[in-house]
């Protein structure tokens, strides 16, 4: 293996890899090594990059990174998750910093046909369906964060469906934080066979206020007529890094609702790239990120046609108070020979301070002369006509703004279709606004 | 009509207002005493609507002179908010669209704060649904209302509905209502009326900003004040509007500026 002298964040990251064990997977051995040269050849970007243009990443190469220590995943009991548990959601699996935590996790009554486990236990049935489709969506070659994530590839979460199984409740894929100057790298690849159902809820939390990095990578796969729920929620520490790269393929007539929400970190990064692969494919694209103080929360995503009748819908919003500032890319590409293709694009962003800041930039690429292809973004403040309209009615001005940052936000919130976290949400952003407003 | 001694509840003098520098009100005067009601008529940019809005505290106008005195208190110390907590409603010509804030949720909110501010004891979401609904018949109301967002693609005449039924539960010894009557027809207009006038009281006052006289043929008022230029022009009992129906505003506009010009 060449190891050239790398970034030095970049190596000091990738010291923790050298150790790790060989898998007895060969192929995953040899995935794990074309991801360490990658990572060695490639380099932080900065804001000259033009994916990175407004999301200057440096305070995190200034980071120092302790090992993971596998404390954390044994000592942690279920009364200290309590809070972050979903109702909803009988099935569960637990990563705490990066490792499995079978005592957390909650695996009884999976439907037959379904998988839902740890790598090392998922591995034993589904390793050739793992070994089809680990790494292989979302690509490292010139991204250094999915290289690290893959050099470190050890476990993560498996998910699979059988052609034709309905898993009707969520189920829930919980990372928790617990260590500072700890660098994560958690994993999940779901792939839902024909015909299939399923709705994954990916949660991160944190039981801790400091600085730590988490590097995680999803990869979902939809065979044809399958259709996945994926419920993202990004509840970090307001000290820590998160960097996210999700890539989603979908086949023939599969459908793809998403709803990722970022509340959490200093600095977050999440790429979901969506491919559509197969005939009358869709896709709809929820995000909302809600963030004050220093925060900057960047979500970057791809909806790729890449075949006829394929059909779009997403809608993002920003809510920035304090001095945080929010950064949304949201590139269509509609492929040549996509004809019929269907995409709507909405951009919605509201700014609660005069300090507050966003950059949005929707981007189509069309190559097909036969498409619907809609989209707009607009930024605004609080409606000052819907302001006194509740003042007028005699709610204080603190709280009239919190409800009307409560309604925007609560378009995206609504959809989300598990009704615990849509209230744990709801209250989440009246708490949040209220912290971010002078007392009336 | 109520006597001249029932007590002031609103009193404007020499009132003037501008919005982005443009002076709309230019010397009001008018007192509102308990248990009356005054329609306030004239042409359009007469500056009715302004000074609705000026005295419930919007924003986008700044009071430039005069004075207003509500219940004793300087109208103007007080901001929108207060005003609505010390007893003023305005009946919006256009009430907002609010989407994602639900109805209910919202007017359990304005009610209670109001209680709250009034020392009346507030209620819990069981015990408001209660009471709203009760509430919703004298207006003839469906309670689905409840469960939309706030005036979120509702008719216009379900909007002006909802303005009633907001000022049936806040209970104000002022209420302004700022063309209630446009976009109604003869049928939600009677209703729309009879809402208010069940809410009358010895002890409240009703301030009607109106175009047509139509909506006097159902609440009943006690003076017509008639608006031009940013000034009452001319003050007369119910009979005035009748008058203005047929003839229009130019004579009173005309009788003005002879007055005017005589002094």
């Amino acid at each position: 293996m060449s190891v050239s002298a790398g970034h030095p964040y970049v190596e000091a990251l990738l010291q923790g890899s050298r150790g790790l064990p060989p898998s007895p997977l060969s192929w995953l051995n040899q995935r794990r090594a074309q991801a360490l040269e990658r990572a060695n050849a490639l380099t932080v970007p900065t804001t000259r990059d033009e994916e990175w243009r407004f999301t200057d990443l440096s305070p995190l190469t200034k980071m120092h990174f302790q090992p993971v220590q596998a404390a954390g995943a044994l000592t942690l009991t279920l009364s200290d998750i309590e809070g972050m548990l979903v109702p909803e959601a009988g099935l569960r699996l637990v990563f705490v910093d990066g490792m499995f935590a079978p005592a957390l996790s909650a695996l009884d009554g999976l439907p037959a046909g379904m998988q839902f486990a740890n790598f090392a236990q998922g591995f034993k049935v589904g390793a050739a369906l793992a070994e089809k489709h680990l790494a292989c969506h979302v690509g490292f070659d010139d991204n250094v964060f999915a290289a690290l994530n893959t050099s470190y590839l050890r476990d993560g979460a498996l998910i699979t469906l059988a052609k034709g199984v309905v898993c009707a409740a969520p189920v829930h894929l919980l990372h928790i934080a617990t260590q500072k100057e700890a660098a994560s790298y958690p994993r999940c690849l779901l792939i839902a066979g024909s015909g299939s159902e399923c709705m994954l809820i990916e949660d991160f939390v944190s039981l801790q206020d400091g600085a730590y990095l988490t590097n995680a990578v999803c990869e979902i796969v939809l065979e044809a007529d399958a259709r996945v729920r994926h419920v993202r929620l990004q509840r970090e520490s307001l000290n820590a890094f998160h960097i996210a790269n999700c890539a989603v393929v979908l086949e023939k007539d599969a459908v793809y609702q998403s709803h990722a929400v970022a509340l959490g970190a200093r600095i977050s990064r999440h790429n979901l790239n969506v491919v559509q692969n197969g005939e009358g494919a869709e896709m709809k694209i929820d995000g909302l990120a809600l963030i004050s103080g220093r925060q900057l929360a960047d979500t970057h995503t791809l909806m790729d046609h890449a075949r006829p009748h394929g059909k779009s819908t997403q809608l993002h919003k920003c809510i920035a108070g304090g001095a945080a500032h929010a950064v949304f890319n949201g590139k269509v590409f509609v492929r040549e020979g996509a004809q019929l293709t269907d995409s709507a694009q909405q951009s919605r962003n509201l700014l609660l301070s005069p300090k507050a800041h966003v950059d949005t930039k929707p981007q189509l690429e069309i190559f097909a002369d036969d498409v619907k292809c809609a989209h707009g973004a607009t930024v605004g403040q609080i409606d000052a006509e819907q302001l006194f309209y509740l003042k007028s009615r005699g709610l204080p001005e603190a709280q009239a703004r919190n409800l009307l940052t409560y309604a925007f936000g609560a378009e995206i919130i609504d959809r989300i279709p598990v009704p615990s976290l849509v209230a744990r949400l709801e209250r989440t952003v009246l708490e949040q606004t209220q912290t971010g407003q002078q007392p009336s | 009509m109520t006597g001249k001694n029932a007590k002031i509840l609103l009193q404007v003098r020499d009132l003037a207002a501008t919005v982005v520098g443009v002076e709309i009100l230019k010397g009001i005067n008018l007192t509102v005493r308990a248990g009356e009601v005054h329609a306030i008529m004239g042409p359009n940019g007469s500056g009715k609507s302004t000074f609705a809005k000026v005295l419930a505290g919007h924003p986008a106008y700044s009071v430039t002179g005069g004075a207003v005195q509500f219940e004793g208190q300087d109208l103007f110390a007080l901001a929108a908010e207060a005003r609505a907590r010390a007893g003023i409603f305005l009946g919006f010509q256009y009430p907002v669209e609010i989407p994602g804030v639900s109805n209910s949720a919202f007017m359990r909110l304005a009610y209670n704060t109001v209680q709250g501010a009034r020392g009346k004891e507030e209620l819990d979401p069981l015990e408001f649904d209660d009471h709203v609904r009760e509430k919703m018949k004298l207006l003839d109301m469906n309670p689905g209302f409840l469960d939309r967002s706030v005036n979120d693609g509702f008719s216009g005449g379900e909007k002006k509905r909802n303005e009633i039924l907001q000022m049936a539960l806040l209970e104000p010894r002022l209420a302004i209502l700022d063309e209630t009557d446009s976009g109604l027809d003869i049928d939600a207009l009677r209703v729309v009326a009879g809402g208010v006038n069940h809410l009358r009281s010895p002890d409240n006052a009703v301030v009607l900003v109106t175009h047509y006289q139509r909506l006097l043929n159902y609440i009943v008022p006690d003076y017509v004040h008639v608006m031009d230029d940013g000034r009452i022009i001319k003050t007369g009992g119910k009979e005035l509007a009748l008058e203005l129906e047929t003839r229009g505003y130019d004579w009173v506009v005309d009788e003005y500026k002879k007055v005017g010009a005589a002094v």
